[in-house]
């Protein structure tokens, strides 16, 4: 590192040496540089977390306790998801992190920046070019393929839980297969509603067993979690379980034969890209009540853009004459 | 005294991609996933089981060895060596149980099932086969699309009714990890074999 006579290869390579130590850590001056070991986690703590991924995979829609680990990040922010992706992310791996749809608000951009340091994996905004796709509250909207891997951050994975706050008794209620109260709940919401009025982490049975939390995302991605060719990985950091649905599994949302599951839909396309048939996010334009409905997955929109679909919304585009 | 095997020359790449194909066999049931390892454990470990077992096992999971493995001490060395697994002669207690000689693999409820609250509580088998066959048995079920062929050689004649009777305790049960030269398969429990007819 002390080179006597700095020739410019050797101070360049010394920067970039200064600004990969800045990369690891921040440390004090005469201390030796913090390195991880490769994506954070300790190999025990992977050993563990891969272990409770097996047989969350051997039995689809069984929370797994697993000892969730301290992370750099408060829990909240996706630690469950964080730390399953640690435990299978290889440095072939091209990572993709979603929040709420976006690869580009807060929680994405961290992640995302936390495993290209602690991983040096590549990154990538494409849902066709990623193996692996850590979301938080959504499933994108283009087709998954054979050998990804979506990876959800949880905050409560146990459907039954705010039926049943005992864990002894949502435990046995698992056990027994005894999904009663779930059904209750449904009917109550008809009772009251008129109509089934669950429209996020509404609860699916995984092959014809477990009643299973899909996590914090709109009814409307539901049907995108049956028969997929992706395997799906949860993972709740706080609550410390990890469940799992290989792909091409069973997944049906609960519901009855008068009142059938039904997801949202929009009057109108996507302001931006004209799609049809995708989940759309409210973006507010000013006081006067103006407004638009947008793609809600960014790299979808951004791909359909490019393509040269427009909406309603579309800057009027500068080389039309191209 | 003879030297011991080495473990993965890189324990982080090579743990992780060993997990990795144990992972997608796990998800895809019956499907015969590449596993290539750099390691030259002792007889009767073989290079497929013994990465799977420096991948998955350590200090926290109870070891129970077949009678073929326990009466190579050089392979109790070996695992304790470079896993710190406690082995035990209990298979009922054991978290995985290594099985070199599947043509005589004891009693599937010999094992540890699971408890009807923790059912992940259940022995996983790794067994060594020496190949994996052309397709004795029909196999569905999550990870599966439509049904997928498997075989395995060699295996006790009365495997599929095992399976079958492993299946039938959903959620509880076995998951079973099979290693063959170059690859790795899985049977969890919640394959089904599929009817004939």
């Amino acid at each position: 590192m002390n080179a006597q006579t700095p020739t410019p290869q050797a101070e360049s390579r010394q920067a970039e040496a200064r600004q990969a130590e800045t990369r690891q850590a921040k440390t004090p001056a005469g201390m030796p540089a913090i390195t991880y070991n490769f994506a954070y986690l300790d190999e025990q703590t992977k050993r563990m977390i891969r272990r409770a991924i097996l047989k969350a995979i051997a039995i689809p829609g069984y929370q797994v306790p697993f000892a969730s680990r301290e992370m750099p990040m408060p829990y909240g922010w996706g630690t469950g998801g964080v730390q399953v992706t640690a435990a299978i992310l290889g440095p072939d791996d091209v990572l993709k992190v979603i929040d709420q749809g976006s690869d580009d608000t807060t929680n994405a951009v961290a992640i995302r920046g936390f495993f290209e340091t602690t991983a040096g994996v590549a990154t990538t905004t494409r849902t066709q070019d990623a193996t692996i796709i850590q979301t938080r509250h959504r499933i994108p909207e283009g087709a998954l393929q054979a050998g990804q891997v979506l990876v959800y951050q949880v905050p409560i994975p146990e459907p039954l839980r705010f039926l049943e706050p005992r864990e002894t008794e949502t435990r046995k209620l698992h056990g027994l297969a005894d999904y009663g109260l779930m059904h209750v709940k449904l009917y109550e919401d008809i009772a009251r509603h008129g109509h089934i009025a669950t429209t996020y982490a509404y609860p699916v049975e995984v092959a014809g067993r477990y009643v299973m939390d899909p996590s914090p995302i709109p009814k409307f991605d539901n049907p995108k979690m049956d028969d997929s060719p992706a395997l799906q990985l949860f993972g709740a950091g706080r609550e410390k379980r990890i469940y799992a649905i290989p792909p091409h599994t069973k997944v049906v949302p609960l519901d009855f034969e008068d009142h059938p599951f039904r997801v949202q839909h929009f009057a109108k396309p996507c302001a931006l890209c004209g799609a049809h048939g995708v989940y759309l996010d409210e973006v507010i334009l000013d006081d006067r009540g103006g407004r638009m409905f947008v793609c809600s997955d960014t790299d979808y929109c951004n791909t359909r853009q490019a393509e040269g679909h427009t909406g309603e919304m579309s800057a009027p585009a500068p080389e039309a004459a191209e | 005294m003879p030297a011991l095997a080495l473990g993965f020359a890189d324990p982080v790449r090579d743990s992780q991609a060993a997990f990795k194909a144990l992972m997608w066999a796990m998800a895809q049931p019956g499907d015969v996933v590449p596993l290539d390892t750099r390691l030259a454990p002792p007889a009767p470990l073989t290079p497929e089981m013994a990465a799977s077992a420096l991948a998955l096992i350590d200090y926290e999971t109870p070891v129970w060895l077949d009678p073929a493995l326990a009466a190579a001490p050089e392979t109790a060395d070996f695992l304790r060596f470079h896993t710190g697994a406690p082995l035990t002669g209990d298979p009922a207690a054991a978290r995985f149980a290594l099985v070199a000689d599947p043509a005589a693999l004891p009693a599937f409820d010999s094992f540890a099932q699971g408890e009807p609250d923790y059912p992940d509580r259940s022995t996983t088998l790794i067994l060594a086969v020496e190949r994996f066959d052309a397709a004795p048995l029909v196999l569905e079920g999550p990870g599966i699309k439509g049904w997928r062929g498997f075989g395995a050689h060699p295996l006790p004649a009365d495997f599929a009714a095992r399976l079958a009777a492993n299946r039938a305790l959903f959620p509880l049960g076995l998951d079973l990890i099979l290693t063959a030269p170059g690859a790795v398969a899985a049977l969890p429990r919640s394959v089904r074999l599929q009817d004939e007819g």
